[in-house]
Parts: structure tokens; C-alpha cells; sequence
């Protein structure tokens, strides 16, 4: 397949480096400035090198991109809020055009997913979004192997860098604010870490999530938010007494979207320790599943948005 | 389904299980004592565990007593029991009821713990049956309370949700367990 990328953030770029070992080729790249389109195949490493030295990956413009001669877009920009805009609207030109689309970004799927899929049914191409829940755990891959139908509920920890907090808050005793500078200083939590540690993050993929149950009908805001901010320490020593632990958890059921800090076994599935994420799905004839594995990361979302574009037919 | 205009709590079906824990002084004819008010007010004694060789701290016998009875009867038994002086530990359902742990955060001394536990008891229709209280900064600063509660288990969803909103009400957060995440 021949890929256009939008974005040339961590998922973006690992994505360009990863391509060709995958069997596709990169066409088209930009960032929220600058873009080079190469019909015959763009040149990875220079093109990432220019980026490096702060000149943008290369001479055109980012709307030259939606004119290559791409079989993927894979929309890699900076998930938003609300509209989603620009990824909506970067989705909606390549469905317009008959392409496929590989999402990366949250914002579409989380919060205009009826609209997205209104347009696909339009088009020749098709969306995928694995990476959006989950980085490199095969998530989406696993309810549609389960049929969405018999799937009953997803459970789990979709956010690594409230899962490290608490994780630590636990082992060693130590306080919120003390925990969230160390995670900063190791770069697990960014310098706003709000959307990490407020639940956002988290809620997002739990909305994605209920709208592959339900075909669509969740948006952010129908999603009930808790984060980890007003978890003490002495909250987490209490848990411990009854073999218990405090993990961010969402849920996401036919019913709605939940996510918040709850209690789980000390020694249960979900109680994965520091930034490691797990899914639990559970089906109507199969019991429970668990996924676990790295949720975030540049050459690990990689990996699972290199895996729908293999998903994905010729057009 | 028949008229119930005789008046009558007891009819068919409408019978639940419970079991109280007493405390009995080591004298003669203190278990009879107790077991009176039970069926004196509707109750029907299914077993009783007189632990006599397990005396607690004060000096006392634990006593567990099963018995049915239809539910609108209970409070009137632990109430006759209490008023004839015995001893009760722990009233509640149990062979319906589950215990399940919640963590209140927040306040709790200041916004009055034991009014927020009495609250959460009448809203939730639950028996707390142990506390746990972490206040490493202080009573007036935020702290930590395990609440383990008996709860019927049909009706847990419905405890969860009234416990959020005592808490809701008093500006404290839960932390609840999570249903189905031990599978």
C-alpha cells in the first residue's frame, strides 16, 4: 500500500521508519506546516532528519498531500476535542476521495463517530482505528474477531502514565504531587499531565470502545470522568489491608462510559504495575479475555496502525 | 396474587434469611432470654451457634443466630432484642448478602464520619460491618476510610449509587470496587 501521513509526531514518524519492514511505502508525509510528497516513494531518514534539525519535513505544503497518490491516509495528528477538527476533516477529504483511512487520532472516532461511519458507507475506503485504544495491544482486532455482538463488556487500564502514579504511590508509600514530579523527571507523565491523570485519556478510548459495541452513539461527554488527583496514599494503604489495590479503570458496556479510580485484587489481572496497560473483554460465550501489553509509545502504536493498513483491502 | 387486607406481613414467599450476632453473659438462662423477643415479634429460629468455649475480650459468648422471617419484621426483632438488654453485635441479611469494600476520601472527621456511615446504612439499605480510618495528616486533613459493607446481592448497583450520592453530598469522593474485574 502506498501511505500518506499526516503528523510527524512520535507515532508519525515511527510509522514512516516502520513502513517499508511492513511491505508499504511512504508517499506522502506532513506536519502542521510543512510536507513532502514523493510519488515513487519519499526518502525516510532525510525527511526525518530535516524534522530533527527543526525545518519541518520538507519544502511543500501540507495540502499537497490530499493530491498524492496514496492508497492510506494515516491521520497521526494530535487527538482533539469537541470537532476533532483538523483530523475530521483530513478523514472526511481522503473518504471523499475513495481511500482508506488508518487513524492514530483519538478525536474522530471518540467524538464524531456516527458521522465517520455515515461517510465510509459512502466511499470506497474504509477506516480503521486500532491504534486508538491501546497503542500496541490488538484490542479493536479482538472484539471484530469476537464479533462486537458477543462481546459484553470492556474493562481495563488505558492510561500508562496514571497507572505508574498509582503503581508507585502503592509500592513506596509516597504521596500524588511527590510522584507525579518522578514521573515527569522519567518523561512517563508529559509536562501538562492533565488528560493523563484527570481520566480524559483514558475516557477517550472507553468511548471508542462503546461505540464499536454499539455502532456509535457515545461522544466524550456521555462518558462519566473521575481521575486519580484526589487519590491519597492512605486510600491506596487501606486497599492493601483487604489484599486490594486502586487502579484507574474504565468500563465501557452497551450502557455507557465509566472511568474512575476503583478497587481491584492486589494480585488480579488488572492490577498491571507501572506504565503497562490490559483490556479485559468479556464475552457472552467465551468468558473473559485479557489483553495486555505496551499502550503507548511511537514505534509501538506504530506497529498496530501498520497492522490495519495490512487489514485493509485493495482498493 | 392474594389481597392483603387482613392486614398480615407474613405471606408466602415474602420470608428472607438473616442472621443476628449476640453477645451473651455467661449466666444461666440468658440464651433462652434472647431467643425469646425473636419469636415474640414473627421471626422463625432456623440454627443457633453457641460458641461457649469462644469468650471475647469482655468476658461475653458470642452467639449466632439464623432465623427468617419477612423483612418488614427484622428491625421490630432487633429492636425487641435490644430492648430486653441483649447484646447485638451485627443485624443483617446474610445468606441473600455479599460484602463488599468501598474507600470514602476526603474530609471525613470534619464532615462526620459517623453521620456519613449512618447515612450511607439508611440510603444504601446496608450494614457496615468494619471501618478502617487512615489519617496520616491529621483528623483535619484529607483522609481515608475502608468501609466494609453487607449488602443484599440483588441490590448492589442500587448501594453503590446511593453511597456516591452520601458522598456526593459531603464533598467526598469513593473509590468503588469493580464488578466483574476479578473474572
Amino acid at each position: 500500500m502506498r501511505l500518506a501521513i499526516l503528523g510527524a509526531g512520535a507515532v508519525g514518524r515511527s510509522v514512516a521508519e516502520l513502513a517499508g519492514e511492513y511491505g508499504h511505502e511512504v508517499v506522502a508525509i506532513a506536519d502542521s506546516s510543512t510536507a513532502t510528497v514523493d510519488e515513487v516513494g519519499i526518502d525516510v531518514s532525510s525527511v526525518l532528519a530535516s524534522k530533527d534539525a527543526g525545518e519541518g519535513v520538507g519544502s511543500g505544503d501540507p495540502e499537497a498531500v490530499f493530491d498524492s497518490d496514496y492508497d492510506v491516509l494515516i491521520e497521526a495528528t494530535p487527538t482533539t476535542l469537541g470537532d476533532a477538527e483538523p483530523g475530521f476533516s483530513h478523514v472526511v477529504r481522503a473518504l471523499e476521495d475513495d481511500r482508506h483511512v488508518v487513524l492514530a487520532n483519538k478525536g474522530p472516532v471518540a467524538e464524531r463517530y456516527e458521522e465517520l461511519r455515515d461517510l465510509e458507507a459512502a466511499s470506497a475506503g474504509s477506516i480503521r482505528f486500532e491504534a486508538t485504544v491501546g497503542g500496541a495491544i490488538p484490542v479493536l482486532s479482538t472484539i471484530e474477531d469476537c464479533t462486537p455482538e458477543s462481546v459484553t463488556a470492556v474493562r481495563g487500564v488505558l492510561n500508562g502514565t496514571a497507572n505508574f502514579i498509582l503503581t508507585r504511590m502503592a509500592a513506596e508509600g509516597l504521596g500524588y504531587e511527590h510522584v507525579l514530579g518522578e514521573a515527569q523527571d522519567l518523561g512517563v507523565a508529559e509536562a501538562d499531565p492533565t488528560f493523563d491523570v484527570d481520566g480524559t485519556d483514558a475516557a477517550l478510548k472507553f468511548v471508542i470502545l462503546a461505540n464499536v459495541l454499539s455502532d456509535g452513539g457515545f461522544s466524550l461527554e456521555d462518558a462519566e470522568v473521575d481521575g486519580i488527583q484526589n487519590v491519597p496514599g492512605s486510600a491506596l494503604e487501606l486497599a492493601a489491608e483487604d489484599g486490594r489495590t486502586i487502579r484507574l479503570i474504565g468500563e465501557a458496556t452497551r450502557e455507557g462510559v465509566r472511568v474512575g479510580p476503583r478497587l481491584v485484587p492486589e494480585n488480579g489481572a488488572l492490577a498491571v504495575t507501572g506504565t503497562r496497560n490490559i483490556v479485559q473483554i468479556e464475552t457472552r460465550n467465551a468468558g473473559s479475555l485479557h489483553n495486555s501489553g505496551r499502550g503507548a509509545g511511537g514505534p509501538e502504536t506504530a506497529t498496530a496502525v501498520l497492522s490495519d493498513v495490512g487489514r485493509l483491502p485493495e482498493l | 396474587m392474594t389481597d392483603e387486607t387482613d392486614g398480615d406481613a407474613e405471606t408466602d414467599g415474602g420470608v428472607r434469611a438473616y442472621t443476628v450476632r449476640l453477645e451473651l453473659v455467661d449466666e444461666p438462662g440468658e440464651l433462652l432470654r434472647a431467643l425469646r423477643p425473636i419469636a415474640d415479634n414473627g421471626g422463625n429460629l432456623l440454627s443457633i451457634h453457641h460458641q461457649r468455649g469462644n469468650i471475647t475480650p469482655r468476658g461475653h459468648i458470642p452467639v449466632e443466630v439464623d432465623l427468617e422471617c419477612p423483612p418488614d419484621r427484622f428491625d421490630g426483632i432487633v429492636d425487641a432484642l435490644r430492648d430486653a438488654g441483649v447484646n447485638v453485635i451485627q443485624a443483617g441479611e446474610e445468606r441473600y448478602g455479599e460484602e463488599v469494600n468501598v474507600v470514602l476520601v476526603g474530609r471525613l472527621v470534619e464532615t462526620d464520619l459517623s453521620g456519613t456511615l449512618e447515612a450511607i446504612e439508611a440510603d444504601a439499605e446496608a450494614a457496615v460491618v468494619d471501618l478502617s480510618l487512615a489519617a496520616p495528616d491529621g483528623i483535619d486533613e484529607t483522609s481515608s476510610a475502608r468501609v466494609r459493607l453487607a449488602v443484599d446481592s440483588g441490590r448492589i448497583d442500587e448501594a453503590f449509587s446511593a453511597v456516591r450520592s452520601v458522598a456526593d453530598e459531603r464533598d467526598l469522593s469513593v473509590v468503588e470496587p469493580l464488578p466483574g474485574g476479578d473474572a
